[in-house]
């Protein structure tokens, strides 16, 4: 690794202001990703900032909903009771993700601002703009299997890898931000993740100095909740593809549908049109072969990523009958 | 920098540098090298200790982050009457070969029991709300994060799976 300066701020006010005042820094929670990509020397921060102990530890009930501490462990997310009981797919796409170990590490907002697993971005031996902004990317024309079919660039074809965020997407989370001059914003997870674009190294709206401090849960919209992730091995692998879904059925009919997929986008992935399509129909395998047509339709594969076009289609498929029955 | 923290029961001060990590200050401060440094990044699970009665990867985390924790390391898990009831059952499954995963797979599966103990579903639980059973599968997919290269998972979970009855 190289050298940097260790700092633990007691307040999250003085972590602003600490990452405000040294451009080159990083808030460490967890470590789990960070540390990682340390050693790599894919990121290199001078001044490494603890936020592990500024008590954003706390899942708080906030009206209907919950606001979760964004260093509440990602083992303790998934385990809260109230999770378990009426955000279950939380829960779910929580603990299919990673490994016990990791998840006693990793924290909310570690897991929101995770980087992607594309080989060649954690080889500082190859070209990638997402690491060095404007060398190029190797991805394309190089080996491809996890990355993204949709929100991609000619710049970036990286992955988002989480599954929690997925989860978090079909629940229509809020993101609350700290500034360095003390004000509070949220954002919801479509604005707070930024596309590639031409400037990939930039990946969500965070500015210097912000510190993500909470993600608000709102009351869930329905009450049939799946997450199901296919995946190269059975257990502690990212995601080829998941879904997530939050459904309200009514007399027979869907009455309101939320679907977020994983595995396939270069943030995580929402088709308001897919849920629309969904909303007031009565469930049937024409439904959901349409549902998956309306998502893909605008996919962007090359060799290594087609398949996911049918297995995205397939697990749609699986995950609305499941949650329809 | 300074870090002071317990490490199987006996308090210890630590001056490193930040970079050091929990893993490296284990074996090369504390000459406990039980712990294993075998991928160094959290693939492999060889370096697994429990801090604050979590099961964590002592390579992903910095030293300095555990200022006051108290560490089992696997040189630690021994109680008064010997070996653990896992490291026994681990001896008699022949839970391993080689030998270099067994200190990281012994920490894990200790913490591991304690989750199952307090309720903590898996990914394969079905009811997320009924108490938890631990079968083969929930075993394997609990132990997911302890690679052993020589393959001796079926010792391994029949180790788990002898002291889970228990």
């Amino acid at each position: 690794m190289m050298p940097f300066d260790y700092h633990r701020p007691d307040s999250a006010a003085a972590a602003c202001e600490r990452g405000h005042g040294a451009p080159n820094s990083a808030f460490i929670a967890g470590g789990t990703n960070l540390l990682d990509l340390m050693k790599l020397g894919v990121m290199t921060p001078e001044t490494v900032i603890d936020v592990s102990r500024l008590g954003l530890d706390g899942i708080e009930e906030q009206g209907e909903g919950l606001s979760i501490g964004a260093t509440v462990p990602n083992a303790d997310l998934a385990d809260d009771p109230r999770v378990r009981a009426r955000w279950p797919l939380l829960s779910r796409a929580l603990l299919s993700g990673a490994s016990g170990q990791l998840r006693n590490m990793a924290t909310t907002a570690g897991n929101l601002l995770q980087r992607t697993r594309c080989p060649y971005f954690q080889d500082t031996d190859t070209p990638c703009n997402k690491r060095e902004p404007g060398s190029g990317c190797s991805a394309l024309g190089g080996e491809m299997r996890n990355h993204a079919i949709f929100g991609t660039s000619e710049h970036c074809v990286a992955l988002h890898p989480s599954d929690m965020a997925v989860a978090m997407r079909a629940l229509d989370a809020e993101v609350e931000i700290c500034d360095p001059d003390g004000k509070t914003r949220c954002l919801d997870l479509d604005q707070f993740y930024r596309e590639p674009g031409d400037t990939p190294h930039i990946e969500t709206r965070l500015d210097p100095g912000d510190l993500v401090t909470a993600v608000r849960l709102p009351a869930p919209r329905g009450d049939r909740q799946v997450y199901r992730k296919v995946r190269d091995r059975a257990s502690y692998a990212f995601a080829l593809v998941s879904v997530a879904a939050v459904l309200r059925m009514q007399d027979g009919k869907i009455e309101s549908a939320a679907l977020a997929f994983g595995g396939v986008g270069t943030k995580p992935w929402r088709d308001l049109e897919v849920d629309l399509l969904l909303q007031g129909e009565r469930p049937s395998d024409a439904l959901f072969d349409k549902a998956g047509e309306t998502l893909t339709q605008g996919a962007e594969t090359h060799e290594g990523t087609a398949f996911k076009v049918p297995l995205v289609k397939r697990v749609l498929k699986a995950v609305l009958t499941e949650a329809t029955q | 920098m300074k870090t002071q923290l317990t490490v199987n029961r006996t308090r210890h001060e630590i001056e490193a540098d930040p970079r050091v990590t929990l893993l490296d200050a284990l074996r090369d401060h504390l000459g406990l090298t039980g712990s294993k440094k075998g991928c160094d990044h959290g693939q492999c699970g060889a370096c697994t200790v429990i801090a604050d009665g979590r099961r964590i990867n002592a390579c992903l985390s910095l030293l300095a982050q555990h200022d006051g924790s108290e560490i089992v390391t696997v040189e630690g898990l021994e109680g008064a009457d010997g070996l653990s009831p896992l490291q026994r059952a681990f001896l008699d499954h022949d839970g391993m070969q080689c030998g270099y995963c067994t200190p990281g797979q012994l920490c894990s599966a200790t913490a591991m029991l304690d989750e199952v103990r307090n309720g903590r579903a898996s990914h394969v639980t079905e009811d997320l709300e009924a108490p938890v059973t631990l079968t083969r599968d929930e075993i394997m997919e609990r132990m997911s994060g302890n690679l052993c290269r020589c393959a001796c998972y079926s010792g391994i979970v029949a180790a788990i799976e002898e002291v889970a009855a228990e």
